[in-house]
């Protein structure tokens, strides 16, 4: 009872099927980067521990410094910018050719089309008319605070203005609070805070605000057991928790430019013995953040107006991507410390 | 090919079995299948042929046999299914492009870890809660069906086993393991991206998953799964120009194909397997990927709590020499906080 279907017994499938093959191929390729990477090892061999860039791909932001201003030699005696004008509080010993020179850079820094007057009353400089001038004042606080008090993560290179602010009036990466996009419902479709494809956490489908429990408060930060059998009752971190930490750690690698493996042997990420000293670098810098935020600029929150603050009405804040801006080492690497001394501080503020 | 008995015409046709894909229909009349025995549902749909179907398989469509468990199953797999997409696409205020465009990051996320074992708000966790149950039900009434269906026809029941292994794994991850847990929290979330991302987290938080002995069987079968399936199928369809591609009747009376077979695998590896037992081969192999595998993750988190470190206790994971200078747990003391 069996027939054949003569019709399928033809010459083999022609080109459409090869055109399609060829433009499948195509489209899945073009979300690559095409090869050759530069990859430098940075583990023993077989451990993975790579560095991989595209050298191709241009860098985040420009990490050129701008020229140092000229400057002279200062004879003993000259006049101290405390003493000759009126309302200094941060620089008072500086001399006052050096405290000139360092308003200037500032302004090319920060305010290079707006000049003086985007700090300063045009009629009197010494005033604390406009909020810039004291926010100024106290940025100046945090770079010197920032210089003399962590260089466990700036080391000698340091910071000035120029790190974060790059010519602009506020620097390109900061954080406000965000609670998402508001959902219509409140019955149904509850993201729990990640699910979407988020910049902060790389597009990845983790929690995306990492900001506000680890850079604003000091959310512990490790969810990794350090003991091979579960100890008792304690069940240690859940996943949620540990998906909250992966968040950071994407927004790190982001702000960086980097692997996991810049940092950590991704065979045992607890590991400090297996680790890079990066890591406690790092580490530091996570600290360096918190106490940026706390001491710094969650507190201006009173005298941004209202068009500086964010959705929630909160201060503009910093994240690790503030400074180092797609590099390993902001400004790849370059210290502008040494050409304006007057930035390193000596105490807290 | 003189071996085909018959006319030229058959020569040709068995010719055409060296292709990847199956280039002869054999079509005999449509057929309903053996007479139902008892139980009130009937063979549903009209017999259709289709040439694309029968270039991958079996050129008749239908009648399916549904019965309640399939039709149960269905409800339940769409309400399950309605729950997800809809709580997915209210996450994007109901706008039908963004559903599309940002479908693989969208998920419908368990209760907070706060919620523990209790019955949380809808909004909180209570949809996931719901739609587990309805996909569980639905997936548990499959395997009956399926269970039932080979009952009906005289078979073993083989293929309700190798399925019940994947339903294991399914409820170890969603049910059991959160459960021990004592969280609903642990569980995974109904999502593409968001399923892999908690995978990956799963591994970091408990040291590593793959220093996990079971994670470790789990991928050896599974990848022999795939070796074998290559060394079986290669094999069936080079002998298939001998007939042996009719398995079943090679296994009580094996024909030239079935020896050259054998032979063949004989004279490559020394071993070779029988035409019957290659079969319990790939059936264990795919049985024991998710069966190993769920073994794993139960362990995980209720019993060990850092894998590597596991592997470092019991000699599994080696020690590498420091290239960089090795560094210690920095503390706060003598900076800011």
């Amino acid at each position: 009872m069996s027939t054949v279907d003569r019709s399928v017994i033809g010459p083999p499938a022609g080109g459409g099927t090869g055109l399609v093959a060829a433009m499948v191929g195509t489209l899945l390729l073009s979300g690559c980067e095409h090869p050759p990477v530069e990859t430098v090892q940075g583990g023993f061999r077989g451990t993975g521990m790579m560095q991989v860039t595209d050298p191709r791909l241009a860098p985040v932001s420009n990490n050129t410094i701008p020229v140092p201003l000229p400057r002279g030699e200062i004879a003993s005696g000259t006049p101290l910018a405390g003493d000759t004008f009126k309302n200094v509080q941060v620089l008072k010993d500086v001399p006052v050719p050096e405290f000139s020179r360092l308003m200037v850079a500032m302004t090319t820094w920060v305010a290079p089309q707006q000049g003086c007057t985007y700090c300063h009353a045009a009629t009197d400089l010494a005033s604390d008319e406009h909020y810039t001038k004291v926010v100024a004042r106290r940025m100046l606080q945090m770079t010197r605070h920032i210089n003399s008090s962590w260089h466990t993560h700036v080391g000698d290179t340091g910071v000035t203005c120029y790190s974060c602010h790059r010519g602009h009036n506020v620097p390109d990466y900061v954080w406000f609070t965000d609670t998402g996009p508001a959902n219509a419902s409140a019955y149904l479709g509850n993201l729990a805070g990640q699910n979407q494809p988020a910049r902060s956490v790389r597009l990845a489908s983790l929690p995306n605000d990492p900001f506000t429990p680890y850079l604003a408060a000091d959310t512990p930060i490790s969810v990794i057991d350090t003991t091979a059998l579960r100890q008792g009752e304690d069940k240690g971190a859940s996943i949620k928790k540990a998906e909250q930490t992966y968040g950071l750690m994407m927004h790190i690698t982001g702000a960086l430019g980097v692997n996991c493996t810049f940092c950590h042997n991704s065979r045992s990420f607890f590991d400090w013995d297996q680790s890079t000293p990066q890591r406690a670098t790092a580490w530091y810098g996570i600290r360096l953040v918190r106490d940026l935020n706390g001491q710094y600029l969650t507190p201006l929150r009173g005298t941004f107006p209202a068009n500086r603050l964010g959705p929630h009405g909160d201060s503009p804040k910093v994240d690790c991507a503030t400074c180092h801006q797609g590099a390993h080492k902001p400004l790849n690497g370059a210290s502008m410390l040494a050409d304006y001394p007057e930035l390193r501080g000596d105490s807290h503020p | 090919m003189t071996h085909a008995v018959g006319g030229k015409t058959e020569v040709a046709v068995v010719a055409e079995y060296q292709n990847i894909f199956t280039r002869v229909q054999i079509r005999g009349p449509a057929y309903a299948g053996v007479p139902l025995t008892g139980g009130s549902w009937v063979r549903q749909g009209r017999i259709r042929f289709i040439h694309w179907l029968g270039r991958i398989g079996d050129a008749q469509l239908g009648p399916i046999y549904l019965g309640w468990t399939g039709v149960a199953s269905l409800i339940c797999g769409f309400v399950a299914l309605e729950i997800i997409g809809l709580n997915m696409w209210a996450s994007v205020n109901w706008s039908p492009i963004e559903f599309v465009r940002q479908l693989p990051w969208l998920a419908l996320e368990p209760p907070a870890p706060a919620t523990g074992l209790h019955i949380p708000a809808m909004n909180e966790g209570g949809w996931w809660l719901m739609a587990g149950f309805f996909l569980t039900s639905s997936v548990i009434l499959w395997w009956l069906r399926m269970y039932r269906r080979a009952r009906a026809l005289g078979m073993g029941t083989h293929v309700a086993w190798a399925f019940a292994a994947a339903i294991w794994l399914y409820l170890v991850l969603g049910f059991i393991r959160p459960l021990l847990m004592g969280h609903w929290s642990e569980a995974v979330p109904f999502g593409i991206f968001p399923h892999l991302d908690w995978t990956a987290a799963f591994s970091i938080r408990y040291g590593n998953l793959f220093y996990c002995p079971f994670h470790m069987l789990s991928i050896a079968f599974l990848y022999g799964s795939t070796l074998l399936f290559a060394m079986h199928g290669a094999t069936i369809l080079a002998v298939s120009r001998f007939g042996t591609d009719r398995e079943i009747e090679q296994i009580v009376d094996r024909g030239t194909g079935a020896e050259r077979a054998a032979l063949f695998w004989r004279w490559t590896m020394g071993f070779n397997a029988t035409v019957e037992s290659i079969h319990r081969w790939a059936w264990w192999f795919a049985v024991l990927c998710p069966l190993v595998g769920g073994i794993g993750i139960l362990l995980t988190g209720t019993v060990v709590d850092n894998w590597y470190l596991w592997a470092v206790k019991h000699g599994v994971a080696p020690m590498y020499p420091h290239v960089v200078p090795a560094v210690v747990q920095p503390t706060m003391s003598g900076v800011p906080q």
